[in-house]
């Protein structure tokens, strides 16, 4: 295993960040932690790379203890914090050489590992990174991790603020990555993100809610889900929210996505009442659960 | 070695590409330096003195009437007794009171030689200096008329006193106080905010997370500012001796090892205020309220620490600037060696390894 | 400009130096609607939507919002317009209810109608508990939520969104965008940019910009059918990848 997590819990002033999670990252494995700001994926990965240490329970990274031998993960891990931790005032080149120093290593001796991610924005090597476009500076910074040849990649929020072009682009270049053997855990608040790892981790404050490949925990979602549509969204909401057989009813894209509270619901039924409260063009259709639908339907439930 | 050469190149490129603080570095201490430089006058012009003569005799009055008559003094008032002075320069106008002995004529007849005593407002030092200079060289001149033609010269002898700030020994005592307060700056908050730079851009987590360890990042943020702080020294002294042409007593030798002990203090002291604050700008606010305050007005630069009330006299003896100054005037303006200074220097490498010390164990491998 | 027309802009730049952020761009944003302002990081939207806030003078062409010239009667525009965005909303050391007075305030509302208008507030999001906890304590979705309602405490005509929800979870984030349909109802015109695609899909009409340049403007439905894809979220890659 590339990262255990047994039993892991860490509190700030009495406020769980972090509340006894435990988890298994297989080596070579695309592993996605969903959830929103403040649902502790930092913390977790801030003790995963031994910059907390977390209050109870234990974890290894790479075979490596995170509390005893935290100077072997240094080397053998590369981290991406939330926001592009780049040096402004450094140019692209100079950033990754300084970072390639203090690893003591090379740009040349690793560029086959960067080479993919480096190439685009190796145009503008002579740029301080403070003037980088967003998604460049995202593609620097990666290509800092990575410089070291790390046997795991802690990426936190790498897409976050990013436009969903360079978005699509990074994950991309992370599933290329993952076929050189890097294990990668990534976090993301981006519940479409979720469907492009092996497995994801939904977690909300501080909590697990499920572990499972996207597409198993799409199949596990309980109930029938529809599609429903009208002209008028905003009286379509609240027209819903007062149907006796609602058990949610949440926008989604140009839809919302509605669950029926009793096993016998009809589509019928719910077409014939909106009919009744002046709707037109309705359009009431079963459709299959994202993740997002997984990840609501499940926090309700906990709450 | 190279991890630890590539972050010093770094901190480097930060240094030289940022124009505005590269400006503030050196431009900062030749513009102090010219300011207090300049700042001393050496001429004066129609300063108001105070005559308190116990003798009125011919003499005295030959005196006071020379004094009356050149262009740089101005008699404004006679008094008649020693409990008069201080009343008289606390009201502020008289900067100097001439005082002549009992019985000045007959003493220069009978013992060949009279005393007169220049007490000055020495709270503006320069000019205190200036104005006893000029009164010996009225007094001098009137004992060679005096003494033209006779076999046995008559000496007027004046005695100097400092009334407010009699510790003074210099005009050139600035520069000493000015060349504390810019390595203290330098050193001190430049560090300072350089480190906490690293944590509000996040880019501490990546160091942390690398297999460099503190130790490596701390002395690698350090050593850029050593090299500055020492040019910023080497800077001031050479424009003391080149414009304003100080001399340098003692040994130049001396001077940069004391100087270079100093820095080392204040860079552990900014290291120290960068494991507490957590943004520039606590850095910035923790080294100007906690550093600069009290190396300005508790140092002795400005206000002198005998007359300070005791608790202050006690507090200043933490501050190790305080023993900056007096290595370093010493070695300066007294041409004294490590002989004389060895007590402060050991207060100072005591320091010094204190702030170290506690640095070393506040600084967390960690982020909590 | 028709009487419903809320946002009006015409041949609108803006350069910096020799840099073209904004290339002449010309919309308009009708009474009541939700309109989403899309682009890429660097696209131009930020400096967009400063020019229509007052806060930043175009270099060339016109914009007149809530019927006020944003170039002459900046004043007048920042009085009649809700502004609140990501970075910064509340002031985290302050209470929520604090907050609300210190932005009813500034917008010279009477203390009897802030105190009003914040019990409506605090009743309507369900705050009794935390109306006097420190912004700072609240969870992000929470804290996005009070930060709209103050932006909507002076009745502004429009309000400018700038990427409201981001990191926001799912549930708060729809809930958000009730309340954004809720003020639209009333009349409100919203004026919102995100990173979210599918809350692309929730705007009446979207625009994107690429480059400096609106590339598409029209409902989500046509947009979708004019790049013959099925989501919002192809539409903008398609649009943005060809550019480049």
């Amino acid at each position: 295993m590339s990262i255990i997590l047994n039993n892991i819990s860490k509190s700030y002033n009495k406020v769980k960040a972090v509340d006894d999670i435990s988890f298994e990252v297989k080596p070579g494995e695309l592993f996605g932690l969903i959830g929103p700001d403040g649902a502790g994926k930092t913390t977790l990965f801030r003790i995963l790379t031994t910059l907390l240490i977390q209050d109870k329970g234990n974890a290894t990274v790479a075979g490596y203890d995170v509390l005893k031998q935290y100077k072997d993960i240094r080397n053998h891990v590369g981290y991406m914090p939330g926001r592009f931790s780049l040096y402004q005032d450094l140019t692209v080149e100079e950033n990754l050489n300084f970072f390639a120093t203090i690893f003591g290593t090379t740009i040349a001796e690793n560029y086959d590992l960067i080479k993919d991610i480096y190439v685009q924005i190796e145009p503008f090597k002579d740029r301080r990174a403070g003037k980088l476009s967003g998604g460049m500076k995202q593609k620097l910074a990666l290509s800092c991790a990575l410089i070291h040849k790390p046997k795991v990649l802690f990426l936190d929020e790498p897409t976050t603020g990013v436009d969903p072009v360079s978005r699509k682009e990074f994950w991309e270049m992370l599933k290329r990555l993952q076929q050189k053997d890097i294990t990668i855990l990534v976090s993301t608040p981006y519940m479409d993100e979720a469907e492009l790892c092996d497995r994801i981790a939904l977690i909300t404050n501080g909590k697990i809610l499920q572990i499972n490949t996207p597409g198993a925990i799409i199949a596990s979602f309980p109930k029938k889900i529809f599609k429903v549509r009208s002209f008028n969204t905003y009286k379509l909401i609240e027209d819903l929210r007062i149907y006796p057989d609602t058990h949610s009813a949440y926008p989604f894209g140009e839809y919302l996505h509605f669950t029926p509270k009793s096993e016998a619901f009809r589509p019928m039924d719910l077409t014939k009442y909106l009919e009744e409260r002046q709707h037109k063009e309705i359009e009431v259709k079963e459709t299959v659960a994202t993740i997002e639908d997984t990840f609501m339907d499940l926090s309700k439930a906990n709450e | 070695m190279n991890r630890f050469i590539g972050f010093i190149k770094k901190e480097f490129y930060h240094i030289l590409r940022d124009r505005r603080s590269l400006f503030i570095l050196f431009g900062m201490p030749i513009v102090q330096v010219m300011l207090f430089g300049f700042a001393i006058t050496n001429e004066i012009n129609n300063v108001d003195i105070a005559i308190l003569d116990h003798s009125k005799d011919v003499n005295t009055k030959e005196i006071i009437n020379k004094i009356a008559t050149s262009k740089y003094f101005s008699i404004k008032g006679f008094i008649s007794h020693e409990d008069e002075i201080e009343p008289t320069f606390r009201k502020g106008k008289i900067k100097a009171v001439l005082n002549f002995e009992k019985n000045f004529s007959k003493n220069l007849v009978t013992q060949k030689k009279a005393t007169v005593q220049i007490l000055t407002d020495a709270t503006d030092p320069n000019t205190a200096n200036t104005i006893s200079n000029y009164i010996g060289s009225i007094l001098q001149n009137y004992q060679q008329e005096l003494n033209q033609g006779l076999k046995l010269p008559y000496q007027i002898i004046p005695k100097t006193r400092m009334v407010f700030n009699p510790e003074l020994k210099s005009v050139y005592m600035f520069v000493p106080g000015v060349m504390t307060i810019i390595l203290m700056l330098v050193s001190a908050m430049m560090t300072s905010i350089s480190i906490t730079k690293e944590k509000e851009l996040g880019t501490m987590e990546i160091l942390l997370v690398s297999p460099l360890n503190p130790f490596q990042v701390i002395v690698g943020k350090v050593v850029p500012y050593i090299l500055l702080s020492i040019i910023n020294a080497v800077v001031i002294i050479l424009l003391s001796i080149f414009v304003f042409k100080m001399p340098v007593q003692g040994s130049l030798f001396l001077l940069g090892a004391e100087s270079t002990l100093f820095i080392i203090n204040a860079l552990s002291l900014g290291i120290l205020i960068s494991t507490v604050a957590a943004t520039q700008q606590a850095a910035m606010m923790t080294s100007l309220m906690g550093l600069m305050l009290p190396v300005i007005l508790l140092s002795g630069f400005i206000f002198p620490i005998s007359s300070m009330p005791l608790p202050l006299q006690m507090i200043s003896n933490i501050i190790p600037a305080k023993w900056f100054i007096i290595i370093i005037k010493g070695i300066m303006l007294k041409g004294v060696g490590l002989a004389y200074v060895w007590k402060e220097t050991l207060i100072l490498i005591g320091m010094t390894i204190f702030f170290i010390g506690l640095s070393v164990k506040k600084y967390k491998i960690r982020l909590e | 400009m028709t009487e419903d027309n809320m946002i009006q802009v015409e041949n609108l730049t803006k350069m910096f130096g020799d840099f073209t952020a904004v290339n002449n761009i010309s919309f308009e944003v009708g009474k009541g609607e939700v309109f989403g302002f899309l682009g890429a990081n660097g696209a131009g939207k930020t400096t967009a939507m400063k020019m229509l806030i007052g806060i930043s003078e175009p270099t060339h062409g016109n914009a007149t919002v809530a019927g006020y010239n944003v170039l002459t009667h900046a004043e007048h525009v920042k009085r009649n317009i809700g502004y609140m965005s990501q970075r910064f909303s509340l002031y985290n050391d302050l209470t929520i209810k604090e907050n609300i007075v210190f932005f009813g305030g500034i917008y010279g509302l009477s203390s009897a109608d802030i105190k009003e208008k914040s019990q409506a507030m605090i009743n309507e999001l369900g705050l009794h508990d935390m109306a006097d906890s420190l912004v700072g304590s609240l969870p992000l979705g929470w804290k996005q939520k009070v930060a709209f309602s103050v932006a909507m405490l002076h009745n502004p005509k429009i309000i400018f969104l700038d990427e409201p929800t981001g990191g926001v979870d799912p549930i708060t984030r729809r809930q958000f965008w009730e309340m954004i349909y809720m003020e639209a109802n009333r009349g409100v015109t919203i004026f919102v940019t995100t990173h979210y695609m599918d809350e692309a899909e929730y705007c009446d009409r979207v625009s994107i910009m690429v480059a400096g340049k609106i590339e598409a403007l029209d409902t989500p439905k046509n947009l979708k059918r004019q790049f013959q894809v099925d989501s919002m979220n192809q539409v903008f890659l398609k649009l943005a990848r060809n550019i480049e």
